[in-house]
């Protein structure tokens, strides 16, 4: 049985923000497929009185004093931007038509 | 005489004593880059005009009698992946091809104020993601030991300009094996620090909870000095660690390991390991015994479910951050033609500005993050996470430091597993618990395998925050070696010559 179709791919691409041609759809459910049922292994151990580790370091909330320092200014935050307009990014439209 | 062949604590002593300026030697490693990286093609961006201002810079304050830093002068590659302002900064991906970030990372800041001289950016597999740097943007590096095989990766290009004496120094990242494994594969010593020991401030993030940046060098001490200037906590990155820097220049100078216990992982050795490789590490492990260490055997049975648990963590933090190059601010932007919404210009720049494996890798994480595969996929590899942190708890009780082979066999051919990610993925297999558990691992060159005559890496690990153990063994290790060569390992590399 195959874990992922090529449908669940063309959803994820979706949710990912990839576009994806049809040929490249083919090609990642077929390596997904292969690699997924490499790695569901790790379920094999997985066993519920286990308790997850999601980082290295047990640390929480690390804050800092609310400070101003100095940082870009508006010309260098906007120097890489694609598209610029009145010290400001511009980007393509966002909502609908009205 | 200036000589590109020396080690970097070599340079930086001539250069105290004034037998040359940096910017002769600076313009030495510029030479030879223009000789012999068309054959390597270590590099991405050459900054030699960046390179000659701040070699002459050090050269005015030591006229002036200032108080440099010890590696003032030197020069050193950067990985591509570490903002640099002003200097393009890629990551290895087409989605920022032109960038110029408009500021400095931490470790460049902690670089320009020792002194260090950055000649440019190295190549590596776009967001880091791969072991041969095939995964590039930009096209492969070659290995120098070896043009038709690959250096590793993802640091290919850092571990390639050091071994091709393009650099004395370099900067890698390692997330999964990403410094140790081209170290090992290029005969050179590379550190992965612990995880939170070196800011990630200005460096693209690909796994948050894996990536740290590290030294490269030709000799342990040489990594050690670098590894002294980059380390450190920084306020501006909420995972670095605030406690003292390990004293790892002076443990890489103690030449000492009487009494230490060195545990041997009975699950990283054997069968799938190439014999060449196995007969080196026994070999070095005869040296360390005969230098006053005890070998102990531990087991981590867990290691056997770290590489699958690895490539469910590290794709799911990475299909998150990647969600940053979104064309709105910096980077490409592709099919804005002002009839498409935001959305469909962000999915049309996506496509076109990431390459297969970040895409395989982005699909991959989105899935085992998304509801009803969460708890099976990206919980249960947090579990495994739990088990190899245990297992490490466990031998540190047994053993000071564990060592095992970096890599299951040396450099592979270019183009040899490029079509089949899995068997990519098994050549990180001893380097990813390292990161998986936040310690320290080094790499340190043990000799060439008697089957091709290519390099091999020994790891050697330590506890949290206990980095100055690998460097104690690694230098005397180092050194027995050196005295049973009579020579460097990398006096054996051919020479590249011009180009061709």
């Amino acid at each position: 049985m195959t874990a992922i179709s090529r449908e669940d791919v063309a959803h994820l691409a979706k949710l990912a923000r990839v576009e994806m041609t049809p040929v490249e759809l083919d090609h990642m459910a077929t390596e997904l497929d292969h690699i997924l049922s490499a790695v569901k292994r790790v379920q094999e151990v997985a066993t519920q009185d286990i308790q997850p580790t999601s980082h290295p370091l047990a640390m929480t909330n690390i804050f800092r004093d609310d400070v101003v320092k100095p940082s870009l200014t508006n010309s260098e935050a906007l120097s890489g931007a694609p598209a610029k307009i009145d010290g400001r990014f511009k980007v393509p439209q966002i909502l609908g038509e009205e | 005489m200036t000589n590109i062949y020396s080690s970097a604590s070599e340079m930086a002593d001539s250069l105290a004593k004034k037998e040359y300026s940096s910017v002769e030697l600076t313009q030495q490693h510029l030479d030879r880059i223009a000789d012999v990286d068309g054959k390597v093609s270590a590099f991405l961006h050459v900054d030699a005009e960046g390179a000659l201002t701040q070699a002459a810079a050090v050269d005015a304050k030591r006229v002036r009698g200032e108080k440099l830093s010890p590696l003032a002068g030197v020069p050193l590659a950067l990985k591509d992946i570490l903002a640099q302002k002003g200097i393009p900064t890629t990551a290895g991906s087409k989605i920022l091809e032109g960038w110029r970030p408009p500021y400095d990372s931490t470790v460049v800041t902690k670089l320009k104020e020792a002194g260090v001289v950055i000649l440019g950016k190295t190549n590596m597999d776009e967001f880091a993601m791969g072991s041969s740097t095939e995964n590039s943007a930009y096209g492969t590096t070659q290995n120098p030991w070896d043009l038709s095989r690959t250096p590793g990766g993802s640091s290919g290009g850092s571990a390639a300009a050091v071994a091709a004496f393009e650099a004395p120094l370099a900067i890698g990242t390692d997330t999964g094996g990403s410094i140790r494994q081209p170290a090992a594969l290029t005969g050179i010593v590379g550190v992965k620090p612990t995880y939170g020991g070196v800011s990630r401030y200005g460096v693209v993030a690909y796994s948050s909870s894996l990536d740290q940046v590290g030294p490269f060098g030709r000799t342990v001490l040489d990594a050690a000095l670098l590894h002294e200037v980059i380390a450190g906590h920084d306020e501006r990155d909420s995972t670095s660690i605030n406690a003292p820097i390990p004293q790892v220049v002076a443990a890489a100078k103690r030449l000492d390991v009487k009494g230490m216990k060195i545990g041997v992982i009975k699950e990283l050795s054997g069968p799938g390991f190439q014999a060449g490789v196995s007969q080196r590490i026994s070999e070095s492990l005869e040296l360390l015994v005969a230098a006053g260490a005890e070998i102990v055997e531990v087991s981590c049975p867990s290691f056997e479910f770290a590489l699958a648990a690895y490539y469910l963590i590290a794709p799911s933090e990475a299909s998150s951050n990647l969600a940053r190059f979104d064309s709105m601010r910096y980077g490409l932007r592709v099919g804005d033609d002002g009839s498409k919404g935001a959305e469909e210009v962000m999915s049309i720049t996506r496509e076109a500005g990431f390459g297969k494996e970040v895409k395989r890798r982005i699909i991959l994480g989105t899935y085992a993050l998304s509801s009803g595969y969460y708890d099976a996929y990206y919980g249960s590899a947090q579990k495994v996470r739990t088990l190899v942190k245990q297992d490490f708890e466990k031998a540190f009780g047994q053993a000071d430091v564990l060592v095992s082979p970096v890599t299951p066999t040396t450099a592979f051919k270019i183009g040899e597993k490029s079509e089949d990610p899995v068997a990519m993925y098994l050549s990180d297999i001893a380097t990813i618990p390292v990161n998986m558990a936040g310690i320290g691992g080094m790499s340190l060159p043990v000799g060439l395998a008697d089957e091709d005559g290519l390099p091999v890496g020994l790891q050697i690990m330590a506890p949290v925050m206990q980095d100055d153990r690998f460097y104690r063994v690694g230098g005397t290790l180092e050194a027995a070696l050196l005295s049973k060569w009579g020579k460097p390992l990398l006096a054996n590399i051919p020479e590249l010559g011009g180009v061709a």
